[in-house]
């Protein structure tokens, strides 16, 4: 039996001005024949939108939450443990969701044929990482510190140090690759990706924070990186309580 | 609750293949099932040049139009259809999605949508995901209501065409002829 108020879907908000890149981004070479010229159209959100791939358990192996053991023997670099909540915008937990990381080794060198910068690959080191986020919305990996590498998007660019993440959150409208840096890079400046973010803080959002707590004794250096998505509108819930 | 300020979105860079594909992840269904096909295209830019570093995600209802989700206010869909496919592009820009044709859904106000699956590009050069959807030419798209928001004379390149083995489409990010993309 359909009538409207069960069709009465949850509404997630835009994010405020200058969160996102803009598509077309001078400083970033490869947006100029890649990014669209026509005005977006306007897709109103209904079921396709607000539902999404609940990626659970049956994804992941054994080592994919450490990439330091995923070989017979330990990577090269700074032992690290990075760990954060995902979160949307109300401040609640994401649960049992899935989170994929790829980074390059301590020397920045990617374990991918099109990367050919003179650094050496690890053979004890892919870069690749899954794990799901528990009922706290909470996620953990433990890697090496990814290295700088050199592109040739601009005279003498390098990327700062950065791992990436891909996350879904509960709804398509949530879908986020993002990229986690590093507290103090001094690549920052001269980093048109970190900086296609127009405000500033938000762009302060990528960057990860050194925790102490985190940090293990004898082991490995602790960093925190959450990860907020897109929240939802709360008077969509609030208008059918009223209704009762 | 207080709000919290949103994570920004970063591209996926040249060496996403290494990260995202999974062995199953063209397989929205497992290959042999019966009424599955394959939506097969290739990624284009400004140029018209492949685009060998991008990557297509898919979501969709299953055959009767539901959503094995919660939010769903008909209630969760049971059964085992994922109704999510992930295929990286090839070094010719092509791809394909193995899956089944998804129902017919109800839009906003007592509308019906037309069988349409949601798509998502990421590549090296896209700051952000772009949004598109997929309809299918040998199905009734009268009066959905998001075809109809879309200028007629580019709606084209939102409707898959019929092939062989399924369908085909393709996305072109820029230039002539350039794929329909939606904001969220
Ligand atoms: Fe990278």
């Amino acid at each position: 039996m359909a009538t409207p108020t069960e069709f009465r879907l949850p509404r997630y908000e835009q994010d405020p001005d200058g969160t996102h890149p803009p598509l077309d981004f001078s400083g970033y070479g490869s947006t100029a024949l890649r990014h669209p010229k026509q005005e977006l159209v306007l897709l109103p959100q209904m079921l396709t939108e607000v539902t999404g791939p609940l990626l659970g358990p049956g994804r992941l192996g054994e080592h994919d939450n450490d990439l330091t053991r995923q070989h017979a023997g330990e990577p090269q670099g700074q032992r690290i443990i990075v760990t954060g909540r995902l979160l949307d915008g109300d401040g609640r937990p994401v649960r049992d969701s899935l989170v994929e990381i790829w980074q390059a080794n301590a020397g920045g060198r990617y374990r991918h044929t099109g990367d050919r910068w003179p650094s050496p690959l690890d053979p004890n080191f892919d870069g690749v990482g899954r794990t799901l986020t528990d009922s706290d919305g909470r996620y953990t990996f433990t890697t090496i510190k990814p290295g700088a590498y050199p592109w040739k998007n601009h005279d003498n660019a390098w990327r700062p140090a950065h791992i990436h993440f891909s996350v879904f959150g509960s709804a398509f409208t949530q879908r986020l690759v993002t990229q986690m840096y590093f507290p103090d890079d001094p690549l920052f400046s001269q980093d048109p990706i970190f900086n296609s973010i127009p405000d500033e803080k938000a762009r302060q959002r990528m960057v990860s924070r050194y925790d102490h707590d985190i940090t293990q004794a004898e082991w490995a250096l602790g960093y925190q990186f959450d990860i907020v998505l897109r929240g939802r509108d709360a008077s969509v819930f609030e208008e059918e309580e009223d209704e009762d | 609750m207080p709000r919290l300020l949103p994570t920004p979105s970063q591209t996926v860079g040249p060496y996403l293949s290494i990260g995202l594909p999974w062995p199953d992840g063209p397989h929205v269904v497992p290959e042999g099932t019966p009424g599955a096909f394959w939506i097969r295209g290739t990624v284009r830019d400004g140029n018209g040049d492949p685009v060998p570093d991008a990557m297509i995600e898919t979501w969709q209802a299953d055959p009767g139009g539901g959503f094995r989700h919660p939010d769903d206010p008909r209630g969760e869909a049971s059964g085992e259809f994922r109704g999510f496919g992930r295929c990286p592009t090839n070094p010719d820009g092509t791809y394909g999605i193995l899956t089944l044709l998804p129902g017919v859904v109800p839009g906003e106000g007592g509308t019906t949508q037309a069988r349409h699956i949601d798509v998502s590009v990421f590549a090296r050069g896209l700051l952000n995901r772009v949004v598109t959807r997929i309809y299918f030419e040998d199905q009734d798209n009268s009066g959905d209501p998001v075809l109809t928001t879309v200028p007629e004379e580019r709606r084209g390149t939102l409707i898959a065409a019929k092939t062989d083995d399924g369908y085909r489409f393709d996305v072109r990010l820029q230039g002539d002829g350039e794929t329909v993309f939606f904001a969220l």
